[in-house]
């Protein structure tokens, strides 16, 4: 299979690749552009720990092509953070231990962050529902629901 | 100060700093087995058996070499013969050797330039199969008739004229049982099945081989015991240990499935054969086939019980199997069934037999839930049958200091009654019930172990100190050790940085399992940091010119010991690195052990469900963890292993199983269908933690991480089984089963 | 001599007793006795046993002390997941 050229923006970084015509973008991501964040549980779009956003919309990158991504802006768990500040997510999900082993944790902020971007005081059940995709084998999902909340309240400037 | 001197009041440990390794796992910095990649690297992809028992006639990978970027190629031929059955048997779990055990079981392996370069030659790998007859239920396995997995694996304890799959046999308990059942006003038997799940670690396991032509070879890879894994490759591979050096990459979940190898031999020899590093990463297909589940298991209980609850006699029968190598699983199950009760009488027989399935590796607690399981939601259906409270009937029966245990031994100080006693406190016991719902309640007990370990603590010239171990972290064990290393010397957390070391960097350290690793390691680490301070008040005597016994050590600084021995202002840790390299030389501390002494652990978990009488869905709407936790050294990680085997538990209960069809093969290997607890499956899990100290511990601590999936088999069952008013005899209980069981 | 409880499987290589009385000061004595009085138990205790003193579960510690009084629990090899 010939490869395409792509070109398109990774956390506002311009990117141009290769990509063969069945290529996940989880691949080109990985193993292309170095960016490891995003991982690979399933392959299917069962486990959400791939979850990044094109053009601004939650995608599990396992089921989109890089084909598909010509011109497109990516958004990956590498541009969370704004240099050395935490988003308050990262923040609040270490210091309210929504993580243990934490390889589903960057989707899950990911899927978090752009949920938050849609609803800004979400209930409890409304994440529990938009994080229903993102699987957590760890810490039975408690600690990552208190830790989207306090992170919701603080950006909403409650703290 | 005496080595062991138990401390009671603490500073730093029981408070709740951030994780270290908290901002890379939150950044996507922190590199999983997947991550590690090398210069040259090739990609491996693995064959595997379509046929569940089949005799492997021959393997033709002549097309496959030829095609243009495949660089090796490896078969069941390519790995050595090994006297030894345990490195045998691992082996061929990893590739095997004349005949395929089970759908999914390794064949071929081919490295290429590219990952689809290698896929596709391993399409082009020709295998002629002569299939066999097959068996994958533990029942129809130890039939006579049964086609036989393996020949002449039976113990020597197995009695003579059984089926050759069933391997092995144990008896444990005291008492006349049948004396017992005679004193009892209730006597009822049950039987019940188990199905076998998967850890379902989000991480499928990867590593990445790299073999040099003098011999020496490096291994990155996710595992919970770099130091196993070398144990196990440098036999399988036929290397000295010394000359593989496994690193540990972060490890992504395990739960007691990356306990073992799987593919690390496999990309081992095909880097030894293409002169290249090799990366190996499984896809979740393959790790739900290949890789270890759960045994499943069959029990028959039977309990007496007098009218007003106390249990005169208790007698089980396990059959566990799993898979297609002998396992010893069974005698964990036995030995755990009715150790949260004192019994007057009991007896646990197990047996296990061989099935064409994938060789069973430990999951927290193994062994533990099954059994488990079947003893509690039958004291609850007696309970029910004679109108008594399920936590009195409990309190009744519970094990205490100085009851002997269903496994023979007398317990010491345990905290069966405290859980229990916390439980029936907890609102949530008495709290009101809608219609269509249930409470159940359920115990659950684990052993909790020690182990072979080695800690290094540095003291830095700044006086920052660094401790190398050798257990992967999977719950937050840095932090732990970190924390009780900050308290032993009275410097700040943030002061210690633990790092996991590869295997070349320490001594031997046994796996992160069995719930040892904050008790064993964190020990190992007390007594290493109390080394560098005997040594830090040896420095400072010498300063100031006294004898060493005359100083001690408070808070962080060597003192003078009293008015007698001379009049110095304390001299700070950070005092005495400074001057260490004109002292004597850097200061450092070591431990090396083989730890006994873990305490025992008991959790009592309330489950509350609503069943749809229409659909037999089941919503979990409260539950409620208390367990008996020893110290705890970081409570929200104690909180996080608690709520995560609980509700790892929950998807034991209501959906997680291994389905195999009538043709043998895995009819569910993918998260679609085999459905792990997502957040809207659940509610908040509620804890209660009890610190009852452990008395073979410094601080007291007790493992914490494997007893939390005990209760939940039984707990969601109760509850299930009271919301409907039918009991529950099979988990998981899938709609489809709890509708059969409304409609009798 | 130690008083060893055995399991119940192991009684068919001490004609029926649960518990058998052996020399043995330390952990390794006691097991090595154990095999030598009754050499049925030889391969189980070749494959690995844990032997519970007082409560306290040892695995491979062979120099563990035994007084004669204790409670001397003879286990399978302990495992966790």
């Amino acid at each position: 299979m010939k490869a395409i050229p792509i070109t398109a923006t990774v956390n506002g970084d311009p990117v141009e690749f290769l990509c063969t015509p069945d290529e996940p973008l989880l691949d080109v991501l990985r193993n292309r552009l170095g960016l490891t964040g995003a991982k690979e549980g399933c392959g299917t779009g069962d486990c959400g720990a791939c979850s990044v956003t094109v053009n601004g919309r939650l995608v599990c990158s396992c089921l989109v092509l890089g084909a598909e991504c010509e011109g497109a802006e990516i958004a990956t768990i590498e541009g969370m953070a704004d240099g050395e500040t935490l988003h308050p997510l990262q923040r609040h999900f270490i210091e309210k231990a929504a993580l243990q082993c934490g390889v589903c944790t960057p989707g899950i902020l990911v899927a978090s962050k752009a949920l938050l971007a849609q609803n800004a005081s979400p209930t409890d059940e409304e994440v529990r529902y938009w994080l229903a995709g993102n699987l957590c084998r760890c810490t039975g999902y408690d600690k990552i629901i208190e830790a989207v909340q306090s992170a919701a309240a603080e950006m909403r400037g409650e703290v | 100060m005496a080595l062991d001197d138990k401390k009671t009041r603490f500073k730093y440990v029981g408070t709740t700093p951030n994780r270290p390794d908290g901002v890379d796992k939150v950044t996507g910095k922190a590199q999983y087995g997947a991550d590690i990649t090398a210069p040259g690297m090739l990609t491996a992809a693995i064959l595997r058996s379509p046929h569940a028992h089949a005799k492997i006639v021959s393997i033709d990978a002549s097309a496959a070499l030829a095609m243009p970027g495949v660089r090796a190629v490896v078969t069941g031929a390519d790995f050595l013969d090994h006297e030894d059955a345990f490195f045998a048997d691992v082996s061929e779990t990893c590739m095997a050797k004349g005949k395929a055990l089970y759908d999914g079981h390794p064949v071929a392996a081919v490295a290429a330039t590219t990952p689809a370069i290698a896929k596709a030659a391993v399409r082009a790998i020709k295998v002629e199969y002569a299939p066999l007859p097959h068996v994958t239920d533990v029942d129809e396995a130890m039939k006579p008739s049964a086609p036989i997995v393996l020949e002449g694996r039976a113990l020597e304890h197995v009695p003579a004229g059984m089926s050759q799959n069933v391997t092995n046999t144990c008896e444990f308990g005291h008492g006349d049982v049948e004396a017992g059942f005679a004193k009892a006003d209730l006597v009822l038997e049950r039987s019940f099945k188990v199905s076998a799940t998967h850890q379902g670690y989000i991480e499928p396991q990867a590593c990445l081989a790299s073999f040099a032509a003098d011999g020496r070879a490096d291994l990155w890879c996710c595992t919970q015991g770099q130091f196993f894994v070398r144990a196990l490759c440098s036999q399988i591979v036929g290397m000295e240990a010394s000359q593989l050096r496994v690193t540990p990459s972060e490890i992504g979940g395990g739960f007691g499935g990356k306990t073992t190898v799987f593919i690390e031999p496999v990309a081992l020899m095909l880097s030894k054969k293409s002169g290249r590093p090799v990366k190996v990463v499984m896809t979740r297909d393959e790790v739900f086939k290949a890789t270890g589940p759960t045994v499943h298991a069959s029990v028959d209980c039977k309990i007496g019980m007098t009218k007003d609850g106390r249990i005169t006699a208790g007698d089980m029968t396990l059959r566990y199997s799993g898979g297609a190598w002998p396992s010893g699983t069974i005698e964990m199950g036995a030995q755990a069934g009715f150790a949260a009760y004192d019994m007057p009488a009991v007896r646990t027989v197990g047996w296990t037999a061989l099935t064409n399935r994938p060789k069973e590796i430990s999951y927290r607690a193994p062994g533990a839930p099954q059994a488990v399981y079947a003893v509690e939601a039958l004291i609850d259906e007696m309970c029910q049958k004679l109108n008594l409270d399920p936590v009195e009937t409990r309190l009744k029966n519970a094990a205490r200091a100085g009851t002997l245990s269903s496994y023979g031994v007398t317990f010491q100080e345990i905290g069966m009654v405290a859980t229990l006693e916390a439980a029936k406190a907890h609102p949530h016991w008495s709290a009101p019930l809608g219609p269509n719902q249930g409470r159940g309640v359920a115990a659950g007990f684990w052993f909790n172990f020690g182990g072979n370990t080695c800690v290094s603590l540095n003291i830095s010239t700044d006086g920052t100190v660094s401790v190398t171990e050798g257990n992967p972290d999977i719950g937050g064990s840095r932090a732990a050790i970190s924390l009780m290393a900050a308290e032993e010397l009275g410097v700040p957390y943030e002061s210690v940085r633990t790092i996991v070391a590869d295997t070349a960097s320490l001594g031997y350290n046994d796996n992160t399992d069995g719930s040892r690793v904050t008790f064993a390691v964190g020990l190992a680490t007390i007594k290493a940091a109390r080394e560098a301070i005997k040594v830090m008040c040896q420095r400072a005597a010498a300063f100031w010119g006294i004898d060493a016994e005359a100083v001690e050590w408070i808070d962080g600084a060597a003192h003078p010991a009293g008015p007698n021995a001379g009049k110095f202002p304390p001299m700070s840790l950070a005092e005495i690195a400074a001057m260490s390299f004109q002292t004597g030389g850097p200061i450092a501390g070591h431990h090396e052990v083989n730890v006994d002494g873990a305490g025992v652990s008991f959790g009592v978990h309330i489950c509350d469900v609503e069943v749809d009488p229409e659909t037999g869905f089941t919503k979990v709407l409260r539950y409620t963890v208390a367990q008996d936790a020893g110290k705890a050294v970081h409570p929200q990680y104690v909180e996080g292993q608690m709520q995560g085997g609980a509700v790892q538990g929950i998807g034991w209960a209501l959906n997680e199983e291994y389905i195999y069809g009538a043709d043998g093969r895995l009819q569910n290997a993918g998260f679609l269908d085999y459905r792990i607890p997502v957040a809207s499956d659940l509610p908040k899990i509620d804890t209660v933690i009890l610190e009852i100290p452990n008395p073979g511990h410094p601080y007291g601590v007790r493992g914490v991480g494997e007893t939390p999936i005990v209760p939940p088999l039984a707990a969601v069952t109760n509850a299930v089984s009271r919301a409907i008013g039918k009991r529950m005899y099979q988990v998981p209980m899938s709609p489809p089963r709890i509708l059969t069981t409304i409609k009798g | 001599m130690v008083k060893v409880r055995l399991w119940g499987t192991l009684r068919q290589w001490t004609d029926g007793q649960a518990e058998v009385d052996v020399e043995g000061r330390t952990f390794k004595e006691v097991l090595d006795a154990l095999a030598a009085a009754y050499p049925g138990l030889g391969p189980q205790i070749k494959r690995g046993v844990s032997l519970a003193v007082d409560g306290v579960i040892y695995r491979d510690a062979w120099f563990q002390p035994v007084d004669p009084g204790a409670e001397v629990v003879l286990m399978p090899f302990m495992k966790g997941g």
